[in-house]
């Protein structure tokens, strides 16, 4: 396929592996974080670790837009479902998410209308056709969505769509990093930096990462040689002894993003003064709400939301999982109490979670695995 | 198809009724001739006049029996059906019989290269099929939700029908319930099938051991993606038809050629990667597939790239997995090639002993994943 098939090729990988064992310090070891969830499916989708020396690890990080959603706001969205007239609409990796009194899934079977969509022009569509309910979107995501989320609003400002809300659930992408940065302890060597988000916000924003905290950043594509050659970009600069924000997915992130997009979110959205993160807690300044000029599509406004804080199961490591200080193989309850058919955390639902990314795709030594394949 | 109006159809059934008149007439007094009429009225065929399925056509009476005459039996025609008993009485003359059922609620009920009618009578043939059975007689069930049109419920019996005919399986007995508009999706079909053990093979896990090849016998994923697009709900368009097709003809042609097949298993819900595990677990062996082996046709890639989807999970309904004694691979990949179901059939991977109950995947980039059983259904009500 193309503008597929050229970014997996395994010749090419292997030319990439050569020169990133080459500049490979031995006995040093290396620990770069990859910000985003797409990124940590990648990884574990192609087997990208197999290229990698045994020095080089990869740390997964906070950027999985499900994984980062606390249990309360799963109980606030359910509560909406079950007001009277409303269809609950979702992207499907939502579906499965535990709530404090189980998830979307468990709902829709209890009786709430919950449908699943591939974007909000889908459930605005859903309104349309529906004018007698009432359609609210369970908006999530980083500054990837939160474009399309925005746009869908004006959209349904600008027909006077009345019947259509939005239950605000975005978040940023930059406090994360602040936080994990932050936290005492992790030692990280630098940051694959997240691609999808990058073509909205642009490269310059990471620049404090370096300047600040002294840790490299290559924003990096999404296919298995953008992420090989962003590694070998960020070993590239120790190994010269420079610290800078660099960009290798430059055919789709411009340095300054996209102006647009990010002017859609201002016109719709505005920071919140803090937000739970799953497993994180509260980061201030770390998400979006809806600006009081679209109360009318605010689900928030609209539906009388319990909004409890319901504490994670004390067994549940997500928090660290989620700042790469525990491997997911390493929490207490995975893969035996926590498994993708019956998920007590967050990272275990996603297929971009790095527990269900490392359960499904990568559990076994790689030694093992290399083996059984030599066979 | 509209309902007729009531004024032209009782100017027809007028017109009908008097050419019952038989030339006897004469010789009977005009209150015998109408019930002459009555009674010849009475065997004639029924012909079905609505439109829409009512409540009426499920409750048991006349029009039960003009929708089971008049669309099934018409359909179908056979003289075991046509005895319309209460049970077919079958005659077999084998020691061992492979008996099977399945229901099927495909939304939507028509897609390209198929429809829910096809779809029944291949999915239970094939279920037979790689038991090693030759198909023989199928029982169909309907549950149509009131209002169904009456024309495509025609068209579904057309089409199983010409399925029927083509796998060579008669469908002999079958029942109807009809249940109140908005209690069921349209239609729902079950078809059990009963079919002669002729070989004296025997397949199954037990069999399958370190070293065996394992073999699809095409193209994966057809069927899966596209009754997702069919649905019309994500705006993509892709050239693809449903695989749906019968496939004894195929695995006799493979069990003459390779005597040492273990275990064969239609490719449906959950799709090569589902087959392979429960085969892995079972035999309590690993099994490694090589990513660059697995045949899938580039629209199927890209729609699946697209919905982040893995091909691997995605139904087929004329595919088969085959796990074959490694010795006798090649010998089978080209007598299922030589036959027009089997003309991509790939060896995708083979057997190991360890780690047992695992699928690994060499993947086309060159690393190592396991393939595991997943938790859901990527794509809902395909078959």
């Amino acid at each position: 396929m193309r503008f597929v098939d050229e970014y997996r090729d395994a010749d090419r990988a292997q030319t990439l592996a050569a020169q990133i064992a080459a500049l490979c310090e031995p006995g040093r070891q290396y620990k770069f974080m990859e910000v985003c969830g797409g990124h940590t499916h990648t990884i574990y989708k192609h087997g990208i670790e197999d290229y990698l020396p045994e020095n080089v690890s990869l740390v997964h990080g906070p950027g999985c837009p499900v994984c980062v959603i606390p249990m309360g706001r799963v109980d606030d969205a359910i509560a909406i479902a079950h007001e009277p007239g409303v269809i609950l609409t979702a992207f499907g990796d939502m579906m499965r998410v535990p709530g404090g009194s189980g998830s979307f899934f468990d709902a829709k079977a209890a009786g709430a209308d919950i449908r699943m969509v591939y974007s909000p022009l889908d459930a605005l569509k859903i309104a349309r056709t529906n004018p007698d309910r009432r359609v609210v979107f369970m908006a999530i995501g980083f500054e990837t969505t939160s474009p399309s989320t925005a746009m869908t609003v004006l959209r349904a400002a600008a027909e006077g769509i009345g019947n259509f809300s939005v239950f605000c659930n975005h978040v940023t992408i930059l406090p994360a990093i602040k936080a994990i940065l932050d936290s005492p302890d992790l030692r990280l060597d630098g940051f694959l930096g997240p691609g999808h988000v990058s073509t909205v916000i642009g490269c310059r924003p990471y620049e404090f990462i370096a300047r600040d905290y002294g840790k490299p950043l290559v924003c990096a594509g999404f296919e298995p040689l953008d992420l090989l050659q962003s590694v070998l970009m960020l070993l590239r600069q120790l190994a010269e002894g420079r610290c800078e924000v660099e960009n290798q997915y430059t055919r789709v992130v411009p340095w300054d993003g996209n102006p647009r997009a990010i002017e859609a979110i201002g016109q719709v959205m505005r920071l919140r003064p803090y937000f739970e993160w799953r497993g994180l807690g509260f980061i201030s300044h770390s998400a979006l709400r809806m600006r009081d000029e679209y109360a009318a599509f605010d689900a928030e406004r609209l539906f009388d939301v319990p909004g409890v804080r319901v504490a994670d199961p004390k067994a549940c490591q997500c928090g660290e999982v989620l700042k790469g200080v525990l491997k997911p193989w390493e929490c207490k309850v995975f893969g035996t109490a926590c498994t993708p058919e019956t998920p007590i955390g967050t990272c275990m639902v996603s297929s971009e979670g790095a527990c269900a990314a490392y359960y499904n795709f990568g559990r076994f030594t790689r030694q093992r695995l290399t083996e059984a394949v030599r066979v | 198809m509209t309902t007729e109006r009531t004024a032209d159809w009782a100017e027809r059934a007028v017109a009908e009724a008097e050419a019952l008149t038989g030339r006897e007439s004469g010789r009977l007094s005009p209150e015998q001739q109408v019930l002459a009429r009555i009674e010849r009225a009475r065997r004639r065929r029924p012909r079905i006049r609505e439109s829409r399925v009512t409540l009426a056509h499920g409750a048991g009476g006349k029009a039960t029996r003009t929708l089971v005459e008049g669309i099934f039996v018409e359909a179908f025609r056979n003289p075991t059906l046509e005895a319309l008993d209460d049970a077919a009485v079958l005659r077999p003359n084998v020691d061992r019989l492979a008996f099977t059922t399945d229901s099927y609620v495909v939304s939507p009920l028509f897609f390209p290269g198929g429809d829910i009618g096809d779809l029944a009578v291949n999915g239970t043939v094939n279920d037979l099929a790689v038991s090693g059975a030759r198909p023989l007689y199928l029982a169909a069930g309907f549950i149509l939700e009131e209002g169904f049109p009456v024309a495509d419920l025609q068209r579904i019996t057309a089409s199983m029908a010409a399925a029927a005919r083509h796998a060579g399986v008669q469908v002999v007995t079958g029942d109807t319930k009809v249940v109140q508009r908005g209690k069921a999706d349209g239609c729902y079909v079950n078809t059990a099938g009963i079919g002669l053990l002729e070989r004296p093979v025997t397949l199954g896990t037990g069999h399958v051991r370190p070293g065996d090849a394992i073999i699809v016998s095409g193209p994966i994923g057809d069927h899966g993606v596209t009754v997702m697009l069919a649905r019309g709900e994500l705006d993509i368009e892709a050239d693809l038809v449903s695989d749906t097709a019968p496939l004894h003809g195929l695995v006799a042609a493979l069990l003459d050629a390779a005597p040492g097949v273990r275990l064969l298993r239609d490719a449906t819900r959950g799709g090569v990667a589902t087959v392979l595990n429960e085969v892995a677990q079972a035999a309590e062996v690993a099994v490694v597939l090589d990513e660059a082996a697995v045949p899938v046709r580039p629209a199927v890639t890209g729609a699946c790239e697209l919905l982040g989807i893995d091909p691997l999970y995605v139904a087929c309904e004329g595919r088969f997995v085959a796990v074959v004694d490694g010795a006798q691979a090649e010998a089978a990949v080209a007598a299922l090639r030589r036959h027009p179901l089997g003309e991509d059939a790939s060896v995708i991977g083979h057997v190991t002993a360890d780690p047992p109950g695992i699928v690994l995947l060499r993947t086309a980039f060159g690393g190592t994943r396991v393939v595991d059983l997943l938790v859901g259904d990527p794509l809902p009500r395909i078959c």
